[in-house]
């Protein structure tokens, strides 16, 4: 671990800052082409070469715009929201490594001090969505408040197997274990840590918080200007955010051959972003019910299973868990996966009133 | 311990994202769950009943462009084929052939849009809605070609059509007819099994048999709800007795159903343009002489047909003068719109969304 | 409601996605590339020719909206004979119906070719006398003059820019043609009494 210097905090602190916002435009350009070019569209290509310049443009655009601020808002709370909610997805870069020791502050709870801070930036959701005094922010704070808490169990449950190989919950010691990426001794624990993740930053296809079909905008319908383009920003920040925490724990980080290792972490933050744009451009949204139940009844037990084979397979085979785990694991996974399948049902549909 | 929750009313609409234009729906909520819904309608009223006294037979068929408008031609088949029958004017083969062909690539082009548009009530990022947009796009083109414009064609007349369809038309269908299978093929992959959509329609928003008959529900609601009418077999009007085409039902009448029940009437209006072009004579008159201004006997007269919402009927009762006495319409989307409270209450608001959409409304024809 | 495919459907769906990354995209990059519209384009505005027209004042009675606009008197030189003093056209209003230009037993009316005519100001939309006539910017379309069709070029049309798939059936193929059968023997498409 370095020393803790004030230098080191500085440095780290603009890099981080440079690095996420840096990262969001990319996201925002890359999710919007993407999602163009799979939908037989073009994107935007005019400002600057190839449309590079979009999200400055879009910057731009948004902060001119006037900020308005509904009578009936609770002004003080409703100023707060999005600064409340944008820190926190900061604070998650602290602990991830974008390099050998290349990080603000390896803590040793690592990856629970991530797990504790992203669950912050819900109450900034939950202030914006109470204060502006809209029926809709408020479902769709509401939808966001009941996602998190049933999701961060299987999120953080569907790691613990990662931690019990690696043997710590320091980022760094984790990217250090992965000779073998995660991903592919813990397949199981990747596909629920991601479809968890997706579902707790609200990403397709479980964007209920801001269901533009339902709720319109969920709890940024009264936001304008500055304040909207801060919960833009914190939407993809937390992408950003969930995608570094998926190369970090899953993906082993910035190792990898020939190429330095900052852009082995970027290449691979940008891949499983991609990902993401994916399934948004192909899935329809679920339901909240079905969203409780995909929680409850799928990921929760599926991680605690996976916990647990885990945990025996530790046991059994403590230094040789290898390549050979790999083909085991899979079969496991599709195992458990089609049998989860059968039993596994969706919601509860229409109540009688 | 039980707590104290209230309900409270939300307003969806008249300017929401998935209202499908200024339609409003007045919904008690008690959290999520709509307990009471409703409706309200008449953002759009333009009085067009009243207009189309003030206006010649011919001049009436602007108007039926307005209805629905995306389904123009459907519209202004079923308008004239009134006038048709009011002044019994009879129309020559070719034209009638034509006609058939543009009414099911627009049944198509329809349905395209009230299948994608479902998908993005349901949450799917505009993919699904821009593959059909795309796909309508081809249809779109066959009818600005024959007629000049996109969207309000007016291209159909009392006695047959404005002109005849230029040289480049039937090499074009022949392209789109061969394309189309393929697209719906591609669809049918996309979407056809998606886990989402099913757990999000299957049983969901049920109309059953009894009440769709009893809210006098028409076009594809209807046949998702397990009812085999279609006014095209049923009172076969036009040429549409010289076709083989199925009426594809659906079982349970939840929004899967009529989903389903519109991807397979795709593919059977397909059918029918197949045919209709095997068919077709080469050559001929695609217009009756007809005066300019068409003076019906007195009488009246209720002439129905299917557009692609359902039973679009005009009711138009002549005095013999160049302008209808009165003109009534009786629109698919008004009368789909009315078993809607039934099938909303007791399901979740994201629900809601998707029955509306399912029901496939077009605010033009609600309002008038 | 289970999931009865395991996935499959989900995963179907992302291949169909997927796919289309290396599709062409359909859209057009409009101020540099622009479609040809159809020939039969009815565009907002109405070409007139001031020689053939007769001020029978047809297309002023057949306009369903009423934004055609017509004064006429009695030509002092020949008094059996009608001249125009006005001719206006509100485009504002117009909807492009076409009814005037089908009405028009002179052919004497056309439908703009033009798709561009947006203007700043309402007055603007109206277009009265030599404004109306054809000229550069305001060619007339072949809308409802089939003779004219031959003078334009061929509509762009969307399934021709597919090329994902072979082109199916080239155009001249026997299969377009329609069937060389005489129809068939039914009586003259009966309207159902």
């Amino acid at each position: 671990m370095t020393e803790f210097t004030w230098l080191h905090w500085l440095l780290f602190t603009v890099i981080i800052l440079a690095f996420v916002i840096i990262m969001v435009m990319v996201f925002i350009y890359l999710e919007r082409r993407l999602l163009a070019r799979m939908q037989a569209r073009l994107g935007p290509n005019r400002t600057g070469p190839f449309g590079l310049l979009q999200p400055v443009a879009d910057a731009v655009k948004v902060l001119l715009k006037e900020d308005i601020i509904p009578d009936e808002a609770d002004k003080l709370v409703y100023w707060l929201a999005p600064v409340v909610a944008f820190f926190p997805v900061l604070l998650v870069f602290a602990v991830i490594p974008f390099q050998n020791g290349g990080l603000l502050a390896d803590l040793n709870i690592g990856f629970l001090f991530v797990m504790a801070v992203t669950s912050i930036s819900t109450i900034g959701v939950f202030m914006a969505g109470w204060s502006s005094s809209n029926k809709y922010s408020l479902l769709g704070a509401m939808r966001n408040v009941a996602a998190l808490v049933s999701y961060e169990i299987p999120l953080l449950l569907s790691t613990v197997g990662v931690i019990i190989i690696s043997g710590s919950l320091s980022m760094q010691q984790i990217v250090a274990a992965q000779d073998i990426p995660f991903i592919l001794t813990q397949p199981l624990g990747f596909l629920l840590f991601f479809i968890g993740g997706c579902a707790e930053i609200n990403r397709s296809p479980f964007d209920l918080l801001e269901a533009d079909s339902e709720l319109v905008a969920g709890h940024h319908t009264e936001y304008s200007g500055m304040k909207f383009a801060m919960f833009y920003l914190v939407e993809y920040a937390e992408a950003l955010a969930l995608s570094a925490i998926i190369t970090t724990v899953f993906l082993s980080g910035w190792r990898g051959p020939l190429l330095p290792p900052w852009l082995w972490f970027v290449l691979k933050i940008v891949a499983v972003f991609g990902l993401m744009i994916w399934t948004r451009a192909t899935f329809p949204r679920v339901r909240i019910d079905q969203l409780m139940a995909l929680a409850w009844k799928f990921l929760f037990p599926l991680s605690v299973i996976n916990l647990l084979i885990t945990a025996v397979e530790v046991l059994l085979l403590k230094d040789s868990y290898s390549w050979v785990l790999v083909p085991i694991n899979l079969a496991i996974m599709s195992i458990l996966i089609l049998l989860w399948a059968k039993l596994f049902k969706l919601g509860w549909g229409k109540i009688e009133v | 311990m039980s707590l104290n929750t209230e309900q409270f009313i939300l307003n969806i609409g008249p300017s929401h994202p998935s209202t499908h234009g200024v339609f409003r729906m007045k919904a008690t909520m008690d959290g999520e769950v709509i307990v009471e819904l409703e409706p309200v309608f008449g953002y759009l009223h333009r009085g067009i009943e009243k207009l189309a006294e003030q206006r010649t037979y011919t001049g009436i068929i602007p108007l039926t462009d307005r209805l629905d408008y995306l389904s123009a031609m459907s519209n202004n088949l079923a308008h004239c084929i009134a006038v048709e029958k009011l002044a019994g004017i009879q129309v020559p083969e070719r034209a009638e052939y034509l006609r058939v062909i543009l009414a099911e690539l627009q049944r198509i082009a329809s349905h395209l849009i009230a299948a994608g548009a479902l998908l993005n009530d349901c949450g799917a990022f505009m993919t699904p809605i821009l593959y059909m947009l795309r796909e309508r796009e081809k249809i779109l083109d066959l009818f600005e070609m024959v007629s000049g414009q996109r969207l309000t064609y007016s291209y159909i007349r009392p006695g047959g059509l404005a002109q005849d369809v230029p040289a480049e038309f039937l090499p074009a269908l022949q392209k789109v007819v061969t394309d189309l299978p393929h697209f719906f093929d591609e669809y049918d992959q996309l979407l056809k099994e998606n886990e989402i959509l099913l757990a999000r329609s299957k049983g969901v928003g049920i109309l059953t048999r009894e009440m769709a008959i009893n809210t006098s529900a028409s076009g594809p609601v209807l046949r998702a709800s397990g009812i085999k009418w279609d006014i095209r077999k049923a009172d076969p009007y036009s040429i549409y007795d010289r076709f083989q085409f199925e009426v594809p039902t659906g079982k349970a009448g939840d929004c899967y159903d009529r989903y389903w029940v519109r991807m397979l009437e795709m593919r059977q209006s397909l059918r029918i343009v197949e045919q209709a072009i095997q068919q077709m004579p080469a050559a001929g008159d695609i217009q009756t002489k007809v005066p300019a201004l068409i003076r019906p006997p007195v009488g009246e007269i209720y002439s129905r047909t299917e557009v692609p919402k359902g039973e679009l009927g005009f009711y138009i009762v002549s005095d013999n003068s160049i302008a209808p006495y009165r003109y009534h319409i009786r629109g698919p989307s008004l009368l789909n719109l009315t078993a809607l409270r039934d099938m909303i209450v007791g399901w979740k608001i994201a629900d809601a969304i998707l029955i509306f959409g399912s029901i496939d409304i077009c605010m033009g024809e609600v309002d008038r | 409601m289970k999931f009865e495919r395991y996935g499959v459907g989900l995963v179907k769906g992302l291949l169909v996605t997927f796919k289309h990354l290396f599709r062409h995209p359909i859209t057009t990059q409009y101020p540099e590339q622009r479609l040809v519209p159809s020939r039969r384009t009815r565009g907002n505005e109405l070409v007139w020719n001031n020689v053939k027209c007769v001020v029978c004042t047809t297309c002023a009675k057949t306009c369903p909206q009423g934004a055609i606009n017509m004064e006429t008197e009695v030509d002092p030189a020949n008094p059996g004979k009608r001249i125009i003093t006005r001719f206006e056209v509100d485009t504002g209003y117009c909807i492009s119906c076409g009814l005037c230009v089908e009405s028009c037993l002179y052919n004497a009316l056309h439908m703009g070719y033009a798709y561009e005519r947006a203007q700043y100001r309402r007055q603007d939309l109206i277009q009265s006398n030599d404004g109306l006539l054809a000229s550069e910017t305001r060619k007339a379309s072949a809308f409802m003059h089939t003779d004219m069709e031959k003078d334009f070029p061929e509509q762009t049309l969307l399934i021709d820019r597919n090329k994902k798939k072979a082109v199916i059936k080239p155009s001249g193929d026997a299969n377009i043609e329609p069937a060389a059968a005489p129809p068939p023997e039914s009586t003259p498409a009966a309207p159902a009494s």
